[in-house]
């Protein structure tokens, strides 16, 4: 089965009306050597039913969150997403678009992104957001490199307490770009420790952390001041309907991954990288910017805007080479907020942090798992388990139809017996009560 | 046909040389502001910044087109044009009349590898 | 067009979650009260009506695939199949979360698995990660492969990238962000690789080369095989950018061309949509020797199983969390098993075919600077001519297709065409749609000549005419009061 419009005949005929008279003369220009003898060895062709059935089977030998309440999150959450978002994302007007070059008619584009620009900026409460990047790993990837720029300094300050998956994609990045990576230890009550950050390009912690914890941002962008380094922080967007924003912390630079504002946890994509900065760092941000303007007639409209920062620009002066900016993923998170209103994202951020606190009180109260840190969190913690293992833990939950938390031995070899717990506000009291027990039983 | 001024340096990458005692006053050429197009942003540079001839020193913005200015000359950057921060356009309305940053000249001999009006204009019709 | 913040009213809500059901904390007390921002954030307050209406209203203003005609060059935009989407959103694919246990995501993984082979047959390729998010994505990370791959046979001279003066403006941007020098070479006369251009570019520090082939002309690159010879020789390697493979697929690959490293881009090739600029995959292909340098997880079948594999030591390392953009590799998968190779061996021929019909039609009324009236899956064509006589810039005609229903070709792309017009069907297009078009861009000629000022005021019909983008650029405003 494809998708060829025409018959052969049809193609026979519009060819000879321009003088071909053989469609394989057209492939004429391919060298004798380079030509390829045989079809690649693929699958036969499947038709639509066949299809269904195939990759049906292939989902069914995966087991969903639907299908188990989850408790694992480690940077990606199981969050309820609105029947609404994907009613609006399969609008084929937005999900068939090209990249919005034409504005005269890609308003529609052009305003949901403005729109999310905006939603960003009074999250974070800075001043410019992008119109997103790939997904946080990147977007911190990319403040780096834009820290480094601006700072011309080539050293970074990492928290250890990062999203591993962040950490290693900085160490891909910096190894290229002769940039040194200095991470910063945790301390007890899971914070990170500061030091001196004079010869820092920045600092980037995040917020809450990977075990969850919040960190005290103010102290951290006060001593990275100190010493002109920039502040910045990787804040997970739905926690910014409580916890302080960013930007009156003191941080220069806000990024994080959208994915907890609507999207499906997708096997880890796509997801968007949000990134917001104090207006002094506008033209040295990476990735599409959407702007107000008016057309011909005086109308408000909108358009892409500080285009001399990009790639097709500069060539191979640009900071960046980003070329698209996840608009599909960005247009669910403006849904979401635009659903949620104000109300209702305190409720789905209050509710994640009230089930979170129940659970690790719950757990402590065994007597078999103990908090790691003392530090408060939000939606996710750390605890040690004093009885089984972890991974014990892990395949005692499985067998009762949930899924466990995160065994952070993976990335931190000095809490290999400590897992990480989330609870988003989907998880119910019933839930989190029989998940506590079977896990204080094994 | 651009402009061009006798009694200026200029250099291939279409930027000008005003000198006025030890110092010189660097801009881009008004066949480079046509080039670029419509202004939007202009950063002129920072002020005490050591320079050798050929470091790239302002960046010039245009809707469709971004562009470093590099100093022509060595020595050290003695003041920048801050009024073209908030209106880039001057340098579409009169490229030679607004400079963009000015240097304490190091070297005058680097001077003489420069152009001079008339053979800046020959350069500019071979690159067209 | 209001903005959302300009809709609804104070206290209005679209959606409820079931109250809270276990004992409440003060916020205060779990969060510690200087962690808490003073404020709720200032978002939308709407009904769930007010939200469809205004996100639906809004959809309408954009052209897209399913409404018209893309002959975009560079750009591939094909039909995208609609079971691609619905099979993308099986529970049992977007309810996963990435950390599960192997044991859990075997589905996931053996898809995964099932796509990467698929890949590395279509180009000819050893192994494929599939991590990269989008095509400049890939650029970047088939560049830090060549990095690492010289790094550790110690050949730390080899540090620029040569790329041709037609090349897309990611390319040189790719490789500067891995670390290289870019060094650009000008195309021949016919706007093709000028072997001499590129023998006096070759040197002790070339780390490789970036080609995308058929060129950004459209061209097929007649001396490949020599210039892959060429770079090889001189100790550098070849990269491939995929961005045009619609006009090579199952006629030849990247591996016989004599390429090291290839991207392909799922949303051009493998009809997986744009989504308005993203979400996108560029997959990265190698040969054997650069396997070992692919960024992690990969994955492997083994006793029965699927498994992630354990690091190279030798990887560039991560390129991206998890596993990539997991919801398009789906869809492009799919559409790799509807077509079969026979298939994919009919796109690329209806590809070319429709172009040489458009460029043949074309030709007359406006230059084909390049090419001897023939091309692969696209072709740019020049508007000089008009722009000289007639003062009707390539923008105008642009704006006047708008106005005809069309989202224009690229254009002033690639730099070495004056006031170039890229024009790139695809195989999705029906008889009748390639020649209205044809008719179109004939009537836009005819009008550049006998009412110019129509095309300078184009488009009058669209939800809003040209906009002032140096007012948006001087005095920026990026979000909403």
């Amino acid at each position: 089965m494809n998708y060829i419009p025409q018959t052969k005949e049809e193609q026979k005929e519009l060819l000879c009306s321009v003088g071909i008279e053989d469609v394989r003369e057209l492939f004429d220009c391919i060298p004798k050597k380079a030509r390829l003898k045989a079809l690649p060895d693929l699958k036969p062709a499947m038709t639509e039913p066949e299809l269904i059935e195939y990759f049906g089977k292939l989902a069914s030998k995966n087991r969903p969150a639907g299908l188990c309440p989850s408790f694992l999150g480690a940077g990606v959450y199981d969050h309820y997403v609105p029947a609404v978002i994907d009613h609006v994302l399969s609008r084929q007007e937005f999900y068939t678009a090209y990249t919005p070059y034409q504005p005269e008619i890609s308003q529609g584009t052009l305003t949901a992104i403005f729109e999310y620009q905006t939603m960003i900026c009074r999250l974070t409460g800075l001043d410019v957001s992008n119109a997103g990047l790939y997904d946080s790993a990147m977007a911190a990837a990319e403040t780096m490199l834009m820290a480094a720029g601006a700072t011309k300094r080539n050293k970074i300050y990492v928290a250890k307490s990062v999203n591993p998956e962040l950490s290693k994609v900085l160490e891909t990045y910096a190894q290229f770009k002769e940039i040194k990576i200095e991470y910063l230890p945790y301390g007890k009550d899971g914070k990170v420790k500061i030091r001196d950050f004079s010869d820092g390009a920045c600092v980037i912690v995040q917020s809450p952390n990977f075990f969850g914890v919040i960190e005290d941002i103010e102290k951290v962008s006060a001593k990275a001041h100190e010493g002109k380094a920039l502040s910045a922080v990787c804040a997970d967007p739905l926690s910014l309907a409580l916890l302080k924003t960013p930007g009156e912390a003191g941080a220069d630079i806000a990024f994080g991954e959208t994915q907890s504002l609507g999207l499906k946890m997708s096997f880890g994509g796509p997801y968007c990288g949000y990134m917001a900065v104090r207006e002094a760092l506008m033209r040295k941000m990476p990735g599409r910017i959407v702007g107000q303007t008016v057309d011909t007639e005086g109308r408000r409209a909108f358009v892409l805007t500080l285009q001399a920062r990009e790639q097709h620009i500069r060539r191979e002066k640009a900071t960046s080479n980003i070329c698209s900016n996840q608009a599909l993923c960005a247009l669910a998170n403006t849904v979401y907020l635009s659903l949620l209103g104000p109300e209702g994202l305190c409720d789905a951020a209050s509710q994640s942090a009230q089930k979170a606190a129940y659970l690790c009180d719950k757990l402590c109260k065994t007597g078999k798992f103990e908090k790691v840190f003392t530090g408060h969190f939000f939606r996710e913690f750390a605890v040690r388990c004093k009885g089984a293992s972890p991974a014990k833990l892990n395949s005692a939950a499985r067998k009762a139809g949930f899924v466990g938390g995160y065994e952070l031995k993976k990335s931190f070899p000095e809490l290999s017996d400590c897992l990480l717990l989330a609870v988003t506000e989907k998880r119910t009291r019933a839930e989190i009560d029989e998940f506590a027990e079977r896990m204080a039983r094994v | 046909m651009s402009k061009v001024i006798d009694g200026l340096y200029y250099s291939k990458e279409h930027e000008w040389v005003k000198v006025e005692g030890n110092e010189a006053l660097i801009g881009i050429t008004d066949y480079a502001q046509d080039a670029l197009g419509d202004l939007v942003y202009a950063d002129c540079g920072t002020v005490g910044a050591a320079v050798s001839a050929g470091d790239a020193v302002a960046v010039l913005e245009s809707v469709k087109a971004a562009s470093d200015v590099y100093s022509p000359v060595s020595g050290t950057v003695t003041r920048i044009n801050e009024e073209l921060s908030d209106a880039p356009e001057k340098i579409n309305a009169d490229a030679f009349g607004n400079f963009l940053f000015a240097v304490e000249l190091s070297d005058k001999s680097e001077l003489d590898t420069l152009m001079d009006a008339s053979a800046y204009e020959d350069f500019c019709k071979e690159e067209h | 067009m209001k903005l959302i913040f300009e809709e609804g009213a104070k206290g209005r809500r679209a959606y409820k979650i079931p109250p809270c059901d276990v004992p409440q904390k003060a916020l205060s007390a779990i969060l510690g009260k200087n962690n808490l921002r003073a404020d709720a954030p200032a978002l939308p307050e709407c009904s769930e009506v007010d939200v469809v209406r205004h996100f639906t209203n809004l959809s309408q203003l954009n052209f897209a695939l399913d409404t018209g005609f893309y002959p975009l060059g560079s750009c591939t935009m094909k039909y995208n199949p609609k079971i691609n989407e619905d099979l993308s959103r099986l529970a049992g694919f977007c309810e996963m979360h990435p950390l599960q246990s192997e044991e859990d995501s075997q589905g996931a993984m053996q898809l995964y698995y099932e796509l990467e082979r698929s890949l590395s047959a279509i180009f000819g390729m050893s192994r494929f990660t599939l991590l990269p998010a989008a095509g400049a994505h890939g650029e970047l990370c088939g560049m830090m492969i060549i990095a690492a791959y010289h790094r550790s046979r110690k050949d730390y001279a080899r540090k620029t990238i040569i790329v041709p003066d037609s090349s897309h403006g990611t390319n040189p941007a790719s490789a500067s962000i891995a670390g290289f020098t870019v060094k650009t070479i000008k195309s021949g006369p016919d706007g093709l690789l000028d072997l001499n251009a590129l023998k006096e570019a070759l040197g002790p520090d070339t780390a490789g080369m970036m080609l995308t082939n058929p060129s950004t002309l459209g061209l097929f690159e007649k001396d490949i095989m020599k210039a892959a010879d060429m770079v090889h020789k001189a100790g550098g390697l070849l990269y491939y950018d995929g961005a045009n493979s619609n006009a090579i697929l199952c006629k030849t690959t990247p591996s016989l061309m004599g390429f090291d490293v290839v991207h392909t881009n799922l949303h051009k090739t493998f009809s997986t949509p744009h989504g308005g600029g993203g979400p996108g995959s560029g997959p990265v292909g190698v040969v054997e020797k650069l396997v070992p340098f692919l960024p992690s997880p990969l994955i492997a079948y083994k006793n029965g199983k699927y498994v992630f594999e354990k690091e190279n030591k030798l990887s560039i390392g991560k390129m991206r969390s998890f596993f990539g953009n997991f919801g398009v590799l789906v869809k492009a998968y799919a559409y790799i098993l509807a077509n079969g190779a026979e298939g994919l061996d009919e796109v690329s021929t209806a590809a070319v075919a429709n172009a040489n019909y458009l460029c043949r039609r074309l030709s007359k009324a406006f230059t084909l600077p390049y090419g001897d009236n023939r091309c692969m899956h696209e072709f740019v064509l020049s508007g000089q001519e008009i722009k000289d006589k007639y003062g009707v810039s390539t923008l105008d005609m642009a704006k006047r297709l708008i106005e005809m229903g069309y989202h224009p070709p690229t254009i002033y792309f690639p730099l070495i065409v004056h006031e170039a017009i890229m024009i790139e069907p695809c195989e999705t297009e029906s008889v009748a749609t390639l020649k209205e078009f044809v008719d179109a861009m004939l009537t836009v000629a005819k009008e550049a000549k006998e009412c110019p000022e129509k095309l300078h005021a184009a488009p009058q019909n669209k939800p809003v005419t040209r906009l002032d983008e140096t007012l948006a650029a001087r005095t920026p405003v990026v979000k909403a009061q």
